[in-house]
């Protein structure tokens, strides 16, 4: 308890660790580092490790936990008993389970459920190493290792906290401001800007609450820029071109479905003859198809495909300011249970000591 | 380019009528739902990178039973959901008392999916030509998504496979593919099958494959393949293999052509 510092914010107005009061700390992410899973995510942030692994959709058990009409998120966020300085007792407690619950939800709007009625999909966050904002790191993890799973969503989601030191507003809290500041204020957001977790620690005004989530705001744009990046380099070992020729392969066997049906029974002994002339034909049909549609999409890609990364940004940004504190009210109020999230925060502190 | 990789919630087009599958639709546009490659020939839609098979109607594939019911055979299909096979979609009628002797807990068979409920109840037939217990060879399990590349265009790669190893093939839309053959060339299918898996990405895989499997440059073992020794069901398959297979390396070539013209 005495290493409390003095001041958390110099003179300069950098932080202890060197930041700006708005500046989040560097991110790292893999994916894909585990072969057993469906889709994993590891992930440093600052002086935090976090390791999410998808799996699913798979059969759920036990049965009468099956919704008949959409899929089952199962969150668990779990710290590794080495995770802090003194070591903490393995398996759930009562702060881990309600994460993993909050958490689970914050992937609500954006997972696809109603293609996977009766099923269940797993995701697991370790934190191997905490260092403040574990719950926030573990959600940006399993943004990505659910992607990487395949799992179709529609959308993002990132998290950012902030918090309260010296009676300044600060992005995305260290150890020392978390543990000795005024408050903490952890949010997950789909990249709409709609806000899927929200917690609190501590005491802010609603006017700090509100220029708190147009920081997060920021933040999470960041942290969505390197999701992005990761995502789209992810194959960049590769010569993208092979892959688009690949991805061609696979549109045209997805399209053309029954022949390659056909193709597969031959193995079994039909008449040869028939199938024969049947696929000549089939082929001869997908060529001419091919050069048609080409020109067609070459008219279309000209004006829209470029234009559409810019667009999003813009959007997105657009949506970023507008979003107004209104909007934000409401969402706290169906996110999270506040005064559990309160003393689950002081929780993490107190143990990380 | 009319082709590229996408990520979940990237914008892809501003009309909302052209949406496949792979998308949804907000505001009039049309936004990725998946990690993958977009493709706007025609509709818009997303192939995925990665994900689990779901069963979906007409789909041949290969499942095992794990359970015998009175009425039903219970099938492990390779997604989130089992199937079920009832005893009159079975190519013979069969007593249900006598299940057990034509299909046993364990055994792997091709079958074809006839139905799929909304609260994805699946119901699978045998009464459809290619079904069929499968009592010898070996089942090899590759990532869904990476079945049309096992498939190829129209069908050339699993072609070249059949050709080139001697080897009865069969690719189920699961993932799972039946191979059997002698068990040497068995050996050599399944590292040629392992290869298209890790190196999907390589143009020319057909062509590589072919000559992996031929003994070429990579190939380890090159002793008996050459001599085309007749196998029990190869015999017949090989001749039409070697139309289908000219026809399919044709498309293939203007296939690529075409892709090297638009890019």
């Amino acid at each position: 308890m005495s290493d409390k510092p003095e001041k958390f914010i110099d003179e300069n107005g950098l932080r202890l660790d060197g930041r700006r009061v708005d500046e989040i700390r560097p991110m790292t992410v893999e994916m894909g580092v585990l072969s057993r899973a469906d889709g994993s995510c590891y992930l440093e942030w600052g002086n935090n490790k976090v390791l999410a692994a998808v799996y699913g959709p798979r059969e759920l058990h036990p049965r009468r936990l099956q919704r008949p009409s959409e899929a089952l998120v199962r969150y668990r966020y779990n710290m590794a008993a080495f995770s802090v300085e003194d070591r903490i007792r393995p398996g759930p407690s009562r702060r881990s389970t309600e994460i993993s619950k909050v958490s689970g939800e914050a992937f609500e709007p954006v997972v696809m459920k109603q293609f996977y009625p009766g099923a269940v999909i797993d995701v697991f966050a370790e934190v191997l190493q905490a260092d403040a904002g574990t719950r926030t790191a573990a959600i940006n993890a399993a943004t990505l290792a659910l992607v990487d799973a395949g799992i179709p969503m529609k959308g993002l989601v990132a998290s950012c906290a902030v918090g309260k030191v010296d009676g300044q507003l600060v992005l995305d809290l260290n150890k020392p401001e978390d543990n000795y500041g005024d408050a903490d204020l952890p949010i997950a957001m789909t990249e709409d800007g709609e806000i899927t977790l929200l917690q609190m620690d501590g005491n802010l005004t609603a006017d700090e609450i509100a220029k708190g989530i147009e920081m997060v705001r920021k933040g999470c744009e960041q942290i969505f820029a390197i999701q992005k990046e990761a995502l789209l380099s992810k194959f960049g070992t590769a010569d993208e071109e092979e892959i688009l020729k690949e991805a061609e392969l696979q549109a045209e066997v997805a399209t053309s479905e029954d022949e390659s049906e056909d193709v597969e029974v031959i193995s079994e002994t039909v008449s040869e003859a028939e199938i024969q002339a049947e696929d000549d034909e089939l082929e001869a049909e997908d060529e001419d198809e091919d050069i048609e549609l080409q020109d067609e999409a070459e008219a279309f890609t000209d004006d829209e495909v470029g234009d559409a990364s810019d667009e999003a940004e813009d959007l997105f940004g657009e949506d970023v300011s507008e979003f107004e504190i209104t909007e934000n009210a409401e969402s706290e109020d169906d996110s999270s249970s506040e005064p559990e999230g309160a003393e689950s925060d002081e929780d993490e502190g107190e143990k990380n000591e | 380019m009319d082709r590229n990789i996408v990520i979940p919630g990237q914008l892809l087009s501003e009309k909302k009528e052209m949406a496949g599958p792979g998308t949804y639709v907000k505001d009039g546009n049309i936004y990725s739902l998946l990690y993958g490659v977009a493709n706007f020939k025609g509709r818009v839609s997303v192939v995925p990178f990665s994900g689990k098979y779901i069963p979906s109607r007409k789909d041949f594939i290969i499942v095992k039973v794990i359970d015998v019911t009175p009425s039903n055979w219970i099938m492990e299909t390779g997604s989130p959901y089992d199937g079920l096979l009832h005893v009159s979609e079975f190519p013979k009628r069969v007593d249900s008392s006598e299940m057990r002797k034509f299909m046993d807990i364990g055994d792997s068979v091709v079958v074809r999916v006839k139905d799929v409920s909304k609260a994805m109840k699946v119901e699978l037939s045998m009464r459809e030509q290619g079904s069929k217990v499968l009592r010898q060879g070996r089942i090899i399990e590759v990532m869904p998504a990476k079945v049309p590349r096992v498939i190829g265009h129209g069908g050339s790669m699993v072609s070249v496979l059949k050709k080139e190893s001697n080897c009865d093939v069969f690719v189920g839309k699961n993932g799972r593919i039946w191979i059997n053959g002698r068990d040497n060339d068995m050996d050599r299918l399944t590292t040629a099958i392992e290869m298209i898996e890790s190196e999907s990405h390589i143009s020319g895989l057909t062509d590589k494959i072919g000559i992996f499997l031929r003994g070429g440059p990579e190939g380890t073992e090159s002793s008996d393949e050459e001599q085309l020794v007749d196998e029990e069901v190869a015999g017949v398959s090989l001749e039409d293999d070697d139309v289908t297979e000219e026809t399919s390396r044709k498309v293939d070539v203007l296939l690529e052509n075409d892709s090297e013209e638009t890019d």
